[in-house]
């Protein structure tokens, strides 16, 4: 179980992660949504214990992980930065790895190398940003941490390259179950793999849940500006639009066949609201979610 | 099978399994992929395709072998068939119904429409 306990990570007077509390049991592979600066970094360099929080505390199975070498030669973090020098060439980055990893499957990573079209003899700093963030998939796939921390590593690649990468994410994890965090907002294309997503905004925990549980909770009611505002009184609505007199509201709330045949009866259409729409209309309100309920 | 994300991903995989049950496609005492080859065919998280699985086991379509796998039941297909029987006319045949009422479409014309389908 990994824990964060009222966790803050604040830049002088920059208020990054606002007092974030979450359990995470390991084993699953988790995604961190959230819009840009919306504190994703900040939260996964906190739970890799790259950075101490500014309050708050990070366990790992029970152990607190700042600094904790044990901890730490569990935890692969990767960033986009490759944490590097950009002379270094991708071989040597490669047996770095190596040395560091009590878990690194060197075969495994030639084979993503070769996947990837990259040639192990360039450098860093020669590497195109996708070949970068394929790299970095190279790094976190092939050190097979107990906990592995991706911090949108696809940036840059092509629709292809991220195919691939999916697809070598989630049969790595089935040969060898692990906790793996994979922060993107790129959610249509991935939530399939995610067991559970997690949604920051403006550096607070706005949802933590079973990924399926997200699907079909929200509901589009269209209709008659009258009979559609008396059907959704009382639920949460997290976006709305007008035209002429028909209404179109989106509410989070999973209806049950009786308040659809009520509804339908009176006049109205049902839609479903994709995982997409739904993130979409969650992080873009003004109002955390809390407040509105 | 593809899936869309607008009704949990559990439930999908539990309607395409009986569907294939209902057609034949999975006979009875015949083996189900596991949950880690169906989440790996289908590039789906494992404990998604489990929770499918489960479903269909607490419903009594399949049932498990320990140690060996998943299994259709033998009294699946009968059973499905009568369940579904039951829920057509509730959830076909009167929404139909209905939108000919709104539409002016009479049974009598309905009954002849489907007399040319026998």
């Amino acid at each position: 179980m990994i824990e964060l306990r009222d966790v803050s990570v604040r830049y002088g007077s920059t208020v990054a992660v606002e007092g974030i509390d979450l359990d995470l049991p390991t084993g699953k592979i988790y995604g961190l949504l959230g819009r840009n600066g919306s504190g994703k970094t900040s939260l996964l360099s906190a739970l890799a214990s790259f950075r101490r929080p500014s309050s708050g505390t990070v366990r790992v199975d029970g152990q607190d992980a700042f600094e904790n070498p044990a901890v730490m030669r569990q935890t692969c973090f990767i960033r986009d930065t490759l944490d590097t020098n950009e002379s270094d060439k991708v071989r040597a980055l490669l047996r770095f790895a190596g040395w560091m990893r009590p878990n690194w499957d060197a075969d495994y990573a030639a084979k993503l190398l070769d996947l990837f079209e990259i040639n192990p003899r360039k450098r860093a700093s020669s590497l195109s940003r996708g070949q970068k963030s394929a790299v970095g998939v190279v790094l976190g796939l092939a050190a097979r941490a107990p906990l592995t921390i991706l911090d949108e590593t696809y940036l840059g690649m092509d629709a292809v390259a991220r195919s691939a990468f999916y697809r070598e994410l989630l049969g790595d994890y089935l040969a060898h179950p692990r906790t793996i965090i994979l922060s993107t907002h790129l959610i249509e294309e991935v939530a399939d793999l995610f067991e559970r997503v997690i949604v920051i905004d403006h550096g607070r925990l706005l949802l933590h849940e079973e990924t399926d549980e997200l699907r079909g909770r929200g509901v589009t009611v269209t209709g008659p500006a009258a009979a559609v505002g008396e059907f959704v009184a009382g639920h949460t609505v997290l976006g709305e639009q007008t035209l002429g007199g028909v209404r179109a509201v989106t509410l989070d709330w999973r209806p049950d066949p009786a308040d659809l045949a009520r509804g339908e009866s009176a006049g109205l259409n049902f839609g479903p609201v994709g995982i997409q729409d739904l993130f979409i209309h969650l992080t873009s309100r003004a109002q955390p979610l809390e407040a509105t309920r | 099978m593809a899936f869309d994300d607008r009704s949990p991903i559990y439930l999908q995989i539990a309607d395409g399994i009986k569907n294939d049950v209902l057609s034949g496609a999975l006979k009875e005492d015949e083996q189900v992929m596991s949950t880690n080859q169906y989440a790996a065919f289908y590039r789906i998280n494992p404990a998604t395709a489990a929770k499918g699985f489960a479903q269909l086991v607490d419903e009594g379509v399949l049932y498990k072998k320990r140690g060996i796998g998943m299994f259709v039941s033998p009294a699946a297909r009968e059973k499905l068939r009568r369940e579904r029987r039951e829920r057509f006319f509730t959830e076909v045949v009167d929404p139909m119904l209905a939108e000919a009422k709104r539409i002016g479409i009479e049974v009598d014309e309905i009954v002849r429409h489907l007399g040319g389908a026998r």
